[in-house]
């Protein structure tokens, strides 16, 4: 098995060889690929978590908010 | 931060990519014996040198994290091993592929190379498992610290002993056996350099997005610590920050690996 493998290999022809090589780098492509969409599932994960977080510090600390709310707008000249 | 210099790293990787493949595929010469099947070399090689090379940093960075049990320096050696086992992925099918087209075969049991790195492969293969396993998070690292530092001593010494056997298929690229003329060369060295900046890029981008989300969790509890409702930590395989503060930025004067 290994003598016949060690045995002289002539170069392959472009047409066959370029498959190979196209496949291993689309396979690294893709594989980087997987890793940034994976990354950008965790990113929008991770967004919607800082949304609950502001929507529970909007609870967390109301009084200020409705202080303003409830102070009285003061007097305008404008119409 | 983590996340300082990943905008000049990820732009530094996307040049450097574009141009190694530039110079494989418009520069460098074609090979005697293999012809345009040698192009993968390019590829696989570095993958497969980066990948071994982050083997044993995650076992350099286990070390740190046992001298000085600061949890960062866990967060980043599991950061290291985890992006090399993916590297190691493409390494093998990389591998697999230039195999079936220059031999004929998919896997060649009897080539010491192929098998010792599928052996390195599936030891490290094991780190997560074994993290996920121990629930005590100071207990987890400091395991896993000594498993990455065991396995990344084991690295070098399965490549001296694979490089001493005789009986080899695999082609040398690098050594005193290789004689590749100038341009292959270069074209090698930058492809080298790519595949490093982007297992960096990587790299960072991991640690940067860890991070912020222990950042987030901790914002949570601050948030939640007056009601009765803080969110526990459950059973992960990721390191965990939480005795450093993870409101806080990391140590000044280091850089994000």
């Amino acid at each position: 098995m290994v003598a016949l493998v060690l045995g002289d290999t002539p170069a392959l022809p472009l047409h066959t060889a370029g498959k190979y090589v196209a496949a291993a780098y689309i396979v690294v492509f893709a594989i980087v690929l997987i890793y940034v969409a994976v990354m950008s599932i965790r990113l929008s994960h991770m967004e919607r978590d800082l949304g609950e977080l502001l929507a529970l510090s909007e609870q967390t600390a109301p009084e200020p908010a409705a202080a303003a709310m409830a102070e009285p707008e003061p007097e305008s000249v404008l119409p | 931060m983590y996340g300082k210099g990943l905008r000049a790293l990820s732009i530094s990787t996307v040049v450097a990519m574009a141009l190694a493949l530039a110079l494989v595929f418009f520069y460098a010469p074609l090979e005697a014996e293999q012809g345009f099947l040698q192009k993968i070399f390019y590829l696989h090689v570095p993958l497969a040198i980066v990948a071994l090379c982050g083997f044993v940093l995650g076992g350099l960075l286990a070390i740190q994290h046992l001298r000085t049990r600061d949890p960062r320096w866990d967060m980043r050696s599991y950061v290291v091993i985890h992006m090399s086992l993916i590297f190691g992925v493409a390494t093998l099918i990389t591998g697999s592929i230039w195999a079936k087209g220059s031999w004929g075969h998919w896997w060649v049991w009897s080539e010491p190379t192929l098998v010792s790195f599928l052996i390195v492969f599936l030891l490290y293969a094991t780190y997560q498992p074994l993290r996920f396993a121990i629930e005590d998070p100071e207990r987890q690292s400091r395991y896993a610290s000594v498993f990455a530092v065991t396995a990344g001593a084991f690295v070098p010494m399965n490549f001296i002993a694979v490089r001493l056997s005789t009986a080899y298929l695999h082609p040398r690229v690098l050594g005193s056996s290789s004689n590749l003329p100038g341009p292959m060369k270069l074209t090698f060295t930058v492809s080298l350099l790519a595949i490093a900046l982007l297992f960096a890029t990587l790299c960072k981008y991991e640690l940067t997005a860890k991070h912020t989300r222990q950042q987030v969790r901790a914002l949570r509890r601050r948030l939640a610590r007056e009601g009765d409702a803080a969110p526990r930590r459950g059973r992960s395989a990721v390191p965990s920050l939480q005795g450093v503060s993870a409101m806080s930025a990391p140590s000044s004067g280091r850089t994000g690996l």
